[in-house]
């Protein structure tokens, strides 16, 4: 087996938060296939804060541990503060990753920026029509 | 929980004959086999009885074989030994795309010191067109290093067609038969190489042992230089008990065979038919028919080969990938992109390597375990929502 921590190897085997959102309020993709993993994030905002966060991801243990704990360090935060989650910080809550791992399939944190800077164009173009 | 072990590619078990039979030289029998005493005889009279087994296996003569620490030394050995040896009348080899590292990355380091090398392609199934061959050959082409068969795809190489064509030329052939010996019946003279690589760990012997085979008469240079040890071509202190086990294992593989094989090749089919069948979007990678008799191999489209394997660890089957993520370098197996897969598909590598152990219970076992794994991943994929929504969509 990968070295991996038990952080991860539990993530991994028990993911949080899979799935789409049908109307998601913003999306997100990072990665493909060439570099082995990808991953789609799905948000759901109201009043500034994630009330939603939802992943899809193809690729390895670590991809999806790292997916499902960005996922839920992310759900019920304010916009700014799930823009503060980062790589290493992802590491960190995994209680580490290995090496040659951490920068191919931590890309979790990538991802979920940038769905909402994908919400935050929407919100630019379309005026605030989630005025909710 | 049911164990299954299905990565015999990567190590066999280690048969209880040939642990006894390698006992005594983990024992009393320590002795140097160049040592001119009693201690010696006793060591040098096991490993000349180890090379006879060996050769025995192969079709060979005993001069003729240099046992080495594994079949990357094997390898090593060849590729560079034997063009280093030829240099002289010039700096060209050609090997295939598909060839192991042990291979590719020896012809790299001859590029390094001043060779040419070219590289012979391969077709959907990893099989090399001897047509290719022959047209990559040139007047200063030294060495031709194709394999008898891929280890990742399991694919069989028309060596003999190959093998015409290079004894035609008056040109070296080389074969990493790593996969082959001791699984597939071979001669070395029936197979028209000039120099085949084997492993004992690829037929229930133990690691750390490898062979190579070279023809009377044709000339190599060795990697170690400081002994007299086999004929000079490779320095350093046997390690007898090792090599030792080899040859009770090679002496086993040539009494076993047939049994084997046959056995193999029944266990073999039904994960080929039953897994496409049961799982829908999986094809299989390399030769349908010209394959090593215990090795089924799959691209499962849509998902990644680390995360199968980890599930399937987990109800304690053991399988390998040549998924990015599953090599350090995360790279995805050059066997499945010189075979013109996609990355998608070749990310989604799994490989099943069967051996003596395994019976029709652990094909029953993997066939129901790999649905709901493969579901499960799929479940979490962007490639296969998106695929069915563009399904949904036509």
């Amino acid at each position: 087996m990968p070295v991996y921590s038990e952080k991860v190897m539990e993530h991994f085997t028990n993911p949080r938060n899979v799935g789409e959102i049908e109307d998601a309020d913003g999306v997100g993709e990072e990665g493909n296939p060439v570099c082995g993993d990808m991953m789609t994030f799905y948000i759901k905002v109201k009043d500034n804060r994630l009330e939603d966060v939802k992943f899809k991801t193809f690729g390895c243990g670590a991809a999806i541990a790292v997916s499902s704990m960005v996922s839920e360090m992310a759900k019920g935060r304010t916009l700014e503060e799930a823009l503060e989650i980062t790589p290493q910080s992802v590491a960190d809550q995994l209680e580490g990753l290995p090496k040659n791992k951490f920068h191919c399939s931590n890309l979790g944190a990538q991802a979920l920026h940038k769905a909402i800077q994908d919400y935050r164009d929407k919100q630019k173009k379309g005026g605030n029509d989630n005025g909710r | 929980m049911e164990k299954v072990y299905l990565d015999n590619t990567a190590a066999t078990p280690l048969l209880p004959e040939v642990r006894e039979a390698m006992m005594p030289y983990l024992g009393d029998v320590f002795g140097n086999p160049q040592s001119l005493h009693d201690w010696g005889d006793g060591a040098r009279e096991a490993l000349e009885g180890a090379r006879e087994q060996v050769v025995g296996l192969i079709g060979a003569r005993a001069d003729e074989l240099i046992f080495t620490g594994s079949g990357t030394e094997s390898n090593n050995l060849a590729v560079k030994g034997l063009a280093l040896a030829a240099q002289n009348r010039g700096k060209h080899v050609v090997v295939s795309a598909v060839e192991h590292f042990s291979v590719l990355h020896s012809a790299r380091t001859l590029a390094k010191w001043g060779f040419e090398v070219s590289e012979v392609p391969v077709d959907k199934y990893g099989m090399v067109d001897p047509d290719d061959v022959r047209r990559s050959l040139r007047d200063d082409t030294v060495l031709v290093s194709i394999m008898h068969a891929n280890g990742e795809v399991g694919t069989i190489q028309p060596l003999n067609d190959i093998a015409a064509i290079t004894v035609e030329r008056k040109i070296h052939l080389h074969t990493d038969a790593v996969a082959t010996v001791g699984n597939m019946p071979i001669k070395v003279t029936d197979l028209g190489v000039d120099a085949l690589s084997l492993a004992a760990n690829q037929f229930y012997g133990p690691k750390g042992v490898g062979a190579l085979w070279v023809r009377k008469g044709v000339r190599i240079m060795p990697l170690l230089d400081g002994g007299i040890q086999e004929g000079g071509r490779r320095a350093g202190t046997e390690n007898v008990p090792a090599i030792v086990g080899m040859g009770k294992a090679a002496q086993l593989a040539v009494r076993d065979m047939a049994d084997r094989s046959r056995r193999l090749m029944a266990l073999r089919d039904r994960l080929l038919k039953e897994l496409p069948a049961g799982v829908a979007h999986v094809v299989v990678t390399g030769h349908p028919r010209n394959r090593l008799p215990g090795h089924a191999s799959f691209g499962v489209e849509f998902i990644e080969g680390e995360a199968m394997l980890m599930l399937l660890n987990s109800k304690g089957i053991a399988v390998s990938s040549g998924s990015a993520c599953t090599s350090r370098a995360l790279k995805a197996s050059h066997v499945l992109i010189a075979m013109g897969l996609s990355h998608e598909t070749a990310q989604g590598s799994i490989l099943f390597t069967l051996g003596i152990d395994n019976t029709d219970q652990d094909i029953d076992y993997v066939v129901e375990m790999m649905p709901p794994i493969v579901d499960r991943l799929r479940q979490m994929s962007p490639l296969y929502s998106r695929f069915m929504k563009g399904k949904g969509g036509n």
